[in-house]
């Protein structure tokens, strides 16, 4: 998720934030979050990056209401001399795609500069998974000598000085000295070479994903003219990526400038894509061979049919009202055709279109409606069971408790003294609750414990699933839901005196076969078959057990196997 | 006088022991009737409640010794000590009287300025002199006769007693005033008339086995009770469902009211019913371990027709989609994880559909994960509703038509829907609810219509699917006035007895 904060003050030059307003904004799908007089925050969805500055926000909130719509009409200027970026073949099993722009005539300020590292961090951390997928570099073109060459090599055979370090190291130093190193450096790992941006004096610009150069990779208040590159596995998602940062720096008052990409350039024939790793020809749109120039800002077009708008949103809407619509979201619309904007990421289909219509028609002006789809409603079988051992139960005086499904190795094993065996670990945690359970009566007896200070007896049962190895099953875990019951302070009779009852009730014949298991009194435990099958066990629990759960009162408790009751019980 | 007569029949044998005495303080009670004090204080209630006596609790202030007043209990006080020296010395220096007289230096002053003050001496080129008759040195001063009165009451006192107190208080720790509780019983003029009543002493106490079998009942009367009175709570011996199953039960009701079929399913799920077949890419942050639960374990895929037809979609796209564009991994897919939405039953149950079974409507209603920690906001269980309808004539319209319905059959009149986003769905919708006590918007879940990139895979054909997945949990802890989230689930025995039902 990611949020984005506005002053107020710059809000406000188009549009006071009144209470109207308020209701608009998360109209368009940005959430408000928060605002007060300085600040305004937004939430922007996943799909939307073209919203993760102040520029671009606004240039949707605008035409969403109604002020400047249709599709934005940016100038863009062809290459100048020199405006190339040579890609070796050498990055094309590393990091094998960029797509480049020049933008002149920026006025940059502190505030401004600000802006920019904020959209470009935004950026990497959404469509770009933390710069695994896509890395943006902006450097001032004053220190640059252009052409531009993007090639890969040995990181011993790397120099330069690392932003913000304060001298000269190898790119493989980098990668355990630098901070930027540190965090991202395993997106290089396992790689002999590393991707490099080197400028015609033989300058290394830029270690992507890595770090820019201190000497030609930072801009300041006195630049005036930058490049930029995004570099990744995607160049579909590159180039439009591009396309908003440099369209966003457009409306900061800047002129866009096309760069020409040579693909062709080094030893071999270019990048075979159908080599690459994420990458098919053909198959994929994201690969490019030859020559090509970005930015390119010309829009995509996409058919859209109006009896679909009608089939999904449940409008009737004439295509009139659909032109406005569109242009309100930034489109542009014409005989059947949609114009979408080169900054758009997010339009796959036609259905991506229509909710654009619906979002610009209103969501609180849909009616709703309830359908005439005529279907017979039925709980599920097992679920109708599961109530009526509850009202069984809760008809004994018995109190229903309800546990997490996930528990603690100690909880699990040690304090059960049970051998610690056949776990089901998950990966990293963030709690001590990391296995999933074998059984339900130690969860029962955790509910004891820790209820010592309630008035007693305490009877309670839980209904929840248990989990077992099984290599038949699709996941590799079979699922089973268990009952148990505990009684404290109780003895054998009388929790013998529930299962009896319970199979009274259920018209089932339960027996008792005696066997000892640690958690319960030698003598005093059995297992209990129903139809010659064990289904579970029965006895009164174990003192060296109570102790460690610190159970005052002298406890018994039975599990059982849910299912195989249900499947009984059905027959 | 019926209701005279009722009241005689309604005493407790205790009340009726007390009765005669209640004119006398509690001590006297307990000698008089032979019962302890507990048992009178209880029975003093029950007479209260009966309007037979009036309790009050007053506040009152008594007047004491302090801590200095009983050591001059003893001695006698300072300026009474003086003169009895001096009546031995009726002329003697300052220095030899402060050495002579067993008193401390304040004391000693204090005892020369009340002695002067009264004119019982005279100080004279540093000597004291004394000027008391025999009479005026035995006599009881008027502090003295007023000390051996304490304790006492506070009130009524004479003139010269109030000047006694306004002396003794400038002095340190002679005095004290407390604020003490008295209960007081006042016998009301309907008790009176009860005392003067003749108690009929044959009252059935407790009808019992023996009385119904031999008709020892007969043509006598019961004692009559107080049916207003306080009685035990008997909560601790309630059996009850769990107030999350009865929320639930409720809300599988609506479900089916509406016609909806139920759905179940594992916790456990492969990836790839819980992301890939909801057409979620794979470099999606969702299915990073720091978000989702995965186990150690690879998973099987089902059948080769789904798997290829959900990796076409996310490669190339479907149905005129341009798909997420890059190489589905059938190894990522395998991986294990604990289900992060009920939506993977849907997409299970949309797999299993034939076009017979439609139209059809299905909900879900369990337990979700998430690697989180815990506190009172969050936790790594969460509950969740889930809803499919699955028609070719289904609209937007008809998704919201549902939520409001669900929601209004939740308590919630006012539901309100903003845009949102999920990768399986498009349109996707927020849905918020008011609040009606208080007063503001919460977040309840997300909805829309599946993408022809779910659908087309699963069904084999893009049709149009309704889908929603409700925060359960965030109702039930509003119902139930809970604020912390780890109360769902820490089985306080206590509070489980005393929380109310799901009335709804």
């Amino acid at each position: 998720m990611a949020n984005i904060k506005i002053p107020t003050k710059k809000f406000e030059k188009h549009f006071k934030l009144t209470n109207e307003i308020k209701h608009k904004i998360p109209m368009l799908g940005t959430p408000l979050e928060t605002y007060n007089k300085n600040e305004i925050e937004l939430e922007i969805f996943p799909n939307r990056p073209d919203m993760l500055s102040y520029q671009g926000f606004i240039r949707a909130f605008k035409s969403f209401m109604d002020k400047e719509t249709g599709l934005k009409k940016y100038k863009i200027n062809k290459p100048e001399k020199n405006f190339e970026v040579k890609i070796d073949s050498s990055v094309k099993d590393i990091r094998p795609f960029t797509a480049c722009a020049i933008v002149k005539n920026l006025k940059f300020d502190d505030e401004k500069i600000k802006e920019i590292i904020d959209i470009q961090e935004k950026l990497h951390s959404t469509v770009g998974r933390n710069r695994k997928k896509l890395a943006i570099g902006i450097y001032p073109l004053e220190k640059i000598k252009l052409p531009i060459r993007y090639t890969a090599l040995p990181p011993q055979e790397i120099k330069f000085q690392p932003l913000e370090f304060p001298r000269e190291i190898t790119g493989q130093q980098i990668l355990s000295q630098h901070p930027a190193g540190r965090d991202y450096g395993n997106l290089l790992e396992g790689k002999n070479k590393f991707p490099v941006f080197i400028d015609a004096n033989n300058e290394i610009l830029s270690m992507p994903p890595i770090i820019n150069s201190h000497n030609t990779g930072k801009i300041n208040e006195n630049t005036k003219e930058i490049f930029i590159e995004c570099s990744g596995f995607d160049f579909d998602i590159l180039s439009k990526t591009l396309n908003i940062i440099v369209t966003t720096l457009a409306d900061m008052g800047g002129d866009i400038y096309q760069m020409e990409l040579n693909y062709n350039s080094g030893k071999g024939n270019g990048i075979n894509s159908s080599s690459i790793k994420g990458g098919r020809d053909g198959l994929l749109r994201g690969t490019i061979k030859g020559k090509t120039t970005t930015p390119n800002l010309t829009p995509e077009k996409i058919k859209i049919n109006l009896d679909n708008i009608e089939n999904l949103l449940g409008i009737k809407l004439k295509e009139a009202e659909v032109k406005k619509l569109l242009e309100k979201m930034g489109y542009n619309y014409s005989n059947k055709t949609v114009e979408i904007p080169a900054y758009r990421t997010d339009i796959l289909h036609e259905v991506d279109i229509i909710e654009d219509i619906a979002i610009a028609y209103g969501y609180d002006n849909f009616k709703p409606t309830i359908p005439d789809v005529a279907t017979i409603g039925q709980e599920d079988p097992k679920q109708t069971f599961k109530n009526k051992i509850t009202e069984i139960l809760t008809g004994l005086g018995f109190l229903e408790t309800y546990s997490y499904t996930l528990t603690k190795k100690q909880d699990q094993f040690e304090k059960m003294n049970k051998e610690p065996k056949e776990i089901i670990e998950l990966v990293d945690s963030k709690t001590e609750y990391n296995i999933l359970k074998q059984d339900l009566l130690h969860t029962s007896l955790r509910t004891l414990s820790e209820n010592s200070d309630s008035e007693y007896p305490q009877k309670i049962f839980e209904i929840a699933p248990i989990f077992m190895k099984n290599d038949l099953k699709e996941t590799g875990i079979q699922e089973q839901e268990n009952l148990v019951i505990s009684i404290s302070p109780s003895n054998f009779t009388e929790i013998k005196q529930v299962l009896n009852y319970l199979g009274e009730m259920l018209d089932l014949k339960f027996e008792l076969k005696q066997k000892d298991y640690t958690q319960f009194i030698q003598g005093r435990v059995g297992e209990i078959y129903l139809n010659h099958k064990m289904i579970g066990l029965i006895g009164e629990v174990c003192p060296y057990v109570q102790k460690n759960w610190k159970i005052k009162m002298p406890t018994s408790s039975l599990e059982l196997n849910l299912n195989a009751l249900f499947k009984e019980v059905q027959n | 006088m019926k209701e005279i007569k009722h009241l005689v029949m309604s005493l407790s044998p205790i009340e009726r022991k007390i009765l005669p005495f209640l004119e006398l303080p509690i001590d006297e009670i307990m000698s008089h009737s032979g019962l302890d004090e507990v048992s009178i204080q209880r029975a003093l209630e029950y007479l209260s409640n009966k309007k037979i006596v009036n309790l009050t609790t007053k506040e009152k202030e008594i007047i004491d010794l302090g801590e200095n007043g009983k050591k001059y209990q003893k001695s006698g006080l300072p300026e009474k000590q003086l003169l009895k020296l001096l009546a031995e010395n009726p002329k003697i220096s300052l220095q030899e009287a402060a050495s002579k007289a067993s008193l401390s230096d304040n004391e000693f002053k204090v005892a020369l300025g009340t002695l002067k003050g009264k004119a019982l001496i005279e100080l004279k080129e540093g000597n004291i002199i004394l000027k008391a008759s025999q009479d005026e040195i035995t006599k009881k001063t008027l502090e003295e006769t007023f000390l051996e009165s304490l304790p006492r009451n506070n009130k009524n006192l004479q003139p010269e007693e109030e000047l006694a107190i306004q002396n003794l208080k400038k002095r340190k720790e002679i005095i004290e005033i407390k604020k003490v509780k008295e209960k007081t019983i006042e016998i009301t003029d309907l008790g009176k008339q009860i005392q003067s009543e003749k108690l009929n002493e044959n009252l059935i106490e407790q009808l019992t086995t023996e009385m119904l079998k031999t008709g020892g009942y007969i043509k006598k009367q019961f004692r009559r009770y107080d049916i207003e009175s306080q009685v035990p709570s008997i909560s601790s011996s309630a059996g009850k469902s769990h107030f999350i199953n009865q929320t639930a039960k409720y809300g599988r009701k609506i479900w089916t009211d509406l016609g909806f079929k139920e759905m179940t399913g594992s916790y456990v799920q492969t990836s790839f019913w819980n992301f890939d077949a909801l057409f979620q890419p794979q470099d999606h942050p969702v299915r990073d371990m720091h978000d989702t639960f995965f186990l150690k374990i690879k998973g099987k895929l089902p059948n080769k027709e789904i798997v290829e037809a959900v990796k076409k979609a996310h490669e190339t796209g479907v149905d005129g989609s341009k798909g997420w564009r890059y190489k589905w991994d059938e190894e990522e897919a395998k991986k294990v994880v604990l289900r992060t939405h009920t939506t993977c039953l849907s997409a299970q149950t949309l797999a299993k559909l034939t076009p017979e079974d439609l139209p059809a409507k299905f909900f879900a209603l369990g337990k979700n994960f998430r690697n989180e920690t815990i506190d009172w906001s969050h936790g790594f269980e969460f509950n969740q509703t889930e809803g499919i309808v699955i028609d070719e004539n289904v609209t937007f319209r008809d998704l919201l038509g549902y939520l409001k319905e669900f929601y209004k059959k939740m308590g919630f009149e006012k539901v309100r829907f903003s845009p949102a986003y999920f990768p399986y769905t498009e349109p996707s919708v927020e849905v918020n609810v008011f609040h009606p006590e208080k007063k503001v918007w919460l977040e309840l879940g997300g909805a829309g219509i599946f993408r022809p990139e779910v659908t087309e895979p699963l069904l084999g054909k893009n049709i149009k699917v309704l889908a929603w997945g409700q925060g359960f949990d965030r109702i039930l802890t509003d119902y139930y006035k809970i604020k912390d989230l780890r109360e769902i689930a820490d089985n306080n025995i206590k509070q489980l007895r005393e929380k109310k039902f799901w009335i709804k």
